[in-house]
């Protein structure tokens, strides 16, 4: 498709600008001629051309609007309309962030409730809202480790996390001047509680854990971890990703974890955007709550007020308050599922997540045969073994069925992982389907290899060549086109 | 309500399959003291109308001002119809990161673009598609200039903006390393003299802003000049990307990262968030950069395609020797920004002069006024600082007749001794200056 600026003519204008009503000075005597740019090369359209151009490009994108988006470990379910119209409520969009705390009651209120509902569901004493994704949260839960720690004065150089962690949790780790060391996994997908036991020294602060982890299993040994963790006064972090599979259900802080983050645009069903906003907020212990980000909510009587008095605080992680409209969303999710809809979220996450299991267990090689929790982990190393079909190839194949596919070659430690997670929001009608196109691609493995390997046939373009583009980057679009 | 469709009848049979009696044992590996008995202490849920009346009250215990007379990092533009037709479409906000190029060329395509606007804006060679915010895209530039240049010093601006200070200083303290302050003089920019004192072996970069805080341009050749002199990095911020529209790129000053905040380019101020931390760079950080890039290949039959690109920089692969954490960005908000551009184009240059004409004549009403006058005397774009009588005092009158009022600049900068920070942008309308003026006398 054409490149918007290939579709640029000169003279052409899409967004006019007022007419000044005052006076028009020239920049040069305002400013000073150099500093003053001279050329200002950005397209020039009419407002259709744009509105087409932009339409073409979004029915070439998969949402969840558009079917079932199973990829694992980041909780595609649906994303209810109600909180898209009320996020756009210009009592919520228009208040800059430091209007009067006088005229901002409302958001106030919202982001103190919100912080309460969290903690309530995780069983943590406090929330900050401030992180803006996933991530990030896990950056200002390492900082509060840190911070924990200057403050005992003692110095602790590691953080110990499993060898199926996402990535960012090691790079979190390193970002805030801590060593990573990695926990093997047990014969169950689990710690190996042995291994963590060794490197638990007075020297680690703590532990960075996933839970359920990324194979979608439960830490059955969690109470035996955290004692571990604990006894040599380490903390114990939750990497809250997955929490989808168990709000309602169980609380972290209740399990002994001492700090969470949450990926409000996973669990909480705020839309994800192509990659972004998130919002990642973090909960802690009452212990760690002197630490969290300024600035932080304050109720006095019925008011509501921005406080920085918080002389323990890491201090600040971004401008503002973080990805304020996300919570909007986040908010209007819990206010109307309520508990028993949490604990239905969980359930159902759950059942579903084994239903696909279930369906697919003799056609695809589960990598752990245990019950899972909200996804499930299958290794294409069957279908590479007998038919040189790859995990990609399956992938690519599931495109032409009209699914997006699951996550894969993740977690690390299974070869050619396969990481479905289907969430609550889907019914048996979609799960079965689903299991059917998988059943099909795996016949078609056998049978036909070949086919599989050219997939996909009837996308907008076929497979990219990923070499070409890492190997001769063109990351922007250089052909001059004169002013 | 919930979004859950499953029937009763339809639970049964699949828990059949799966070979377990009911819910309850599909959480066997939780270990039952810790499974809740009973349900979260949550308020009741509501129907879809009784949240839309909920929201509604809630957003209307807020005061929608009259006039916003603040920018201070956040700015008050008109929003094209267009930009919120795209971004509310569904194929795109339903979508997670584009893992899967084939059935994502709508957004890799549109980052693509975005990347080449930004550059094009900027003069650098490489953006990426996104930081959170402007703060944490100047914290991590700080953080890869230390990493790359194997050194542990850095020199801010105190022209910056006060909140992007604080996250620089702790992303700093994270990382061991120490930040300290260059001053400005009576212009309101940088001393570059100071600048040559503070500047060491050790100093890894230079982080400036124009505008900077208090709405004056920068001249950021000679800073650039300095800071590499000494092997240093030069980190150039901005306040109100719009600015671009007229200013000198920073890159063609010799910025080596160019970092600010986006959110101008077609998003609601949303209370703060979520914005858009726009980051770009000279090709020698192309392999280095934090975030997503999206390059441009072909596909097997030779049709041009996008992918994700240089991804080893990226913490899936490269784990904690990753050049950054960050997963999750901001590319809705990215959308909004090249779509807003795309309906500006050229216009932008006229929007940004709008909002220099507007800033000076509220700024020349106000100087008029006794006790009041500029407190600095460099050119400026769309915002201004005044010292007056009592900024609390009249920001309390602003308020009072609906108008967000002036960023106070007694908290973050005592040694001014009183002031206050105005913005005027193309929403401002010549009488709201003007009522505010005559409430100030
Ligand atoms: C297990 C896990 N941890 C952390 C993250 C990071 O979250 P974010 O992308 O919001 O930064 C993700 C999602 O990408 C995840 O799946």
């Amino acid at each position: 498709m054409e490149l918007i600026f290939e579709k640029s003519r000169p003279g052409r204008a899409a967004g006019t600008v007022p007419a000044s009503d005052v006076p028009e000075t020239a920049l040069e005597r305002l400013i000073g001629p150099e500093l003053l740019r001279d050329t200002l090369n950005l397209p020039e359209l009419a407002e259709v051309d744009i509105v087409r151009h932009y339409t073409r490009l979004s029915r070439r994108n998969f949402g969840v609007d558009v079917g079932f988006y199973p990829l694992g470990s980041c909780t595609m379910k649906y994303n209810p309309k109600i909180n898209e119209r009320v996020a756009g409520l210009d009592g919520f969009t228009a208040l800059h962030p430091y209007a009067p705390e006088a005229f901002v009651q409302g958001n106030l209120q919202l982001l103190y409730e919100l912080a309460g509902y969290l903690s309530e569901i995780c069983g943590m004493a406090d929330f900050t809202l401030q992180p803006a994704a996933g991530a990030h949260g896990e950056l200002t839960g390492v900082m509060i480790i840190k911070k924990h720690f200057e403050r005992k004065g003692q110095r602790r150089s590691t953080i110990l996390i499993p060898d199926t962690a996402h990535g960012t949790n090691p790079a979190s780790v390193a970002l805030c001047g801590f060593q990573v060391a990695t926990v093997r996994s047990d014969a169950e997908g689990g710690v190996d509680v042995g291994h963590l036991r060794e490197l638990m020294t007075k020297d680690v602060a703590g532990l960075m854990l996933t839970n359920p982890n990324t194979l979608g299993l439960f830490e059955r040994n969690i109470e035996e971890v955290a004692h571990i963790v604990h006894r040599k006064g380490g903390l114990l972090y939750c990497d809250g990703a997955n929490a989808n599979a168990l709000v309602g259900v169980t609380r972290p802080g209740d399990l002994g974890f001492d700090i969470i983050q949450l990926n409000l645009h996973k669990t909480f069903s705020t839309p994800h955007g192509c990659g972004g906003p998130g919002s990642g907020p973090v909960g802690v212990k009452r212990h760690l709550v002197p630490f969290l980000p300024v600035p932080r909510v304050v109720k006095r009587g019925r008011r509501y007020r921005w406080s920085e008095d918080f002389p323990h605080s890491i201090g600040r992680v971004r401008s503002f308050y973080g990805n304020f409209n996300v919570m909007v969303k986040a908010y209007a999710y819990i206010r109307s599922i309520g508990a028993a809809g949490m604990r239905r979220v969980s359930e159902n996450a759950v059942l579903n997540a084994n239903y696909i299991k279930e369906r697919l267990r003799g056609h695809y090689q589960l990598a752990y045969d245990r019950t899972c929790m909200h996804e499930c982990v299958f290794t294409g190393e069957k279908q590479l073994r007998e038919s040189g079909v790859h995990t990609t190839d399956i992938a690519k194949r599931l495109l032409d069925y009209g699914y997006h596919p699951p996550t894969i070659y993740f977690p690390l430690i299974v070869r050619e992982a396969i990481m479905i997670e289907p969430t609550e929001t889907e019914s048996k009608e979609t799960l079965d389907e689903f299991c059917e196109a998988m059943i099909s691609i795996a016949r078609e493995a056998r049978e036909n290899p070949d086919l599989v390997r050219s997939a996909p046939l009837t996308t907008p373009v076929r497979r990219l060549d990923d070499v070409l583009a890492a190997r001769k980057p063109d990351v922007c679009w250089t052909v001059c086109q004169g002013e | 309500m919930d979004y859950v469709p499953h029937t009763p009848g339809e639970q049964k049979e699949m828990l059949k399959v799966i070979g377990v009696g009911d819910l309850e044992d599909l959480f066997a590996d939780i270990p039952a003291k810790y499974r809740l008995g009973g349900l979260l202490n949550l308020p009741p849920p509501l129907s879809e109308q009784e949240i839309w009346e909920h929201m509604g009250r809630l957003a209307a215990r807020n005061r929608l001002p009259g006039a916003t007379l603040t920018g201070a990092g956040a700015y008050h533009h008109y929003i094209p119809a267009v930009v919120s037709h795209v971004v509310g479409r569904s194929e795109f906000y339903t979508a997670y990161t584009p893992y899967q190029a084939e059935i994502s060329q709508g957004i890799l395509q549109a980052i693509y673009e975005y990347q080449t606007m930004i550059t094009r804006l900027t003069g650098t060679q490489v953006a990426n598609a996104s930081m959170y915010d402007g703060a944490t895209a100047m914290a991590e530039a700080a953080v890869l200039s230390a990493k790359s240049l194997g050194r542990s010093r850095l020199l801010v601006g105190r022209s910056v903006h006060p909140e992007y200070r604080k996250v620089v200083g702790t992303y700093a303290w994270a990382n061991g390393y120490a930040c300290e302050e260059i001053p400005f003089g009576a212009t309101g920019r940088l001393e570059q003299a100071a600048l040559r004192e503070l500047l060491d072996d050790k100093t890894a970069a230079v982080l400036v802003q124009s505008p900077n805080f208090f709405g004056v341009i920068e001249d950021i050749g000679p800073l650039a000049d300095l800071a590499h002199s000494r092997g240093a990095l030069l980190v150039a911020g901005f306040t109100d990307p719009t600015s671009l529209g007229i200013l000198k790129a920073p890159g063609d000053s010799g910025a080596d990262f160019v970092v600010g905040e986006g959110q101008s380019f077609g998003n609601p101020m949303n209370y703060g968030g979520p914005y858009l931390g726009i980051l770009a760079s000279t090709e020698a950080f192309m392999r280095k950069i934090p975030g997503r890039l999206v390059g441009a290949t072909v596909d097997r039959e030779g049709r041009r395609g996008y992918v994700l690109t240089l991804q080893t920089r990226e913490q899936h692969i490269r784990r904690e020797k990753a050049t950054s954490n960050i997963c999750s960005n901001e590319a809705l908000c990215m959308l909004a920004a090249a779509v807003y551009l795309a309906c500006l184009g050229k216009n932008l240059k006229r929007l940004a002069a709008l909002n220099v004409w507007k800033a000076n004549y509220l700024k020349e009403a106000l100087s008029a006024l006794p006790g009041w006058r500029p407190l600095f005397t460099g050119p400026v774009y769309n915002e201004f600082a005044m010292s007056c009588p009592d900024a609390g005092a009249a920001n309390r009158r602003l308020e009072k007749a609906g108008f967000t009022g002036g960023y106070d600049l007694s908290k973050d900068y005592p040694e001014l001794g009183g002031g206050i920070l105005f913005c005027a942008t193309e929403m401002l309308r010549r009488e709201d200056m003007d009522k505010a003026v005559s409430l100030l006398k």
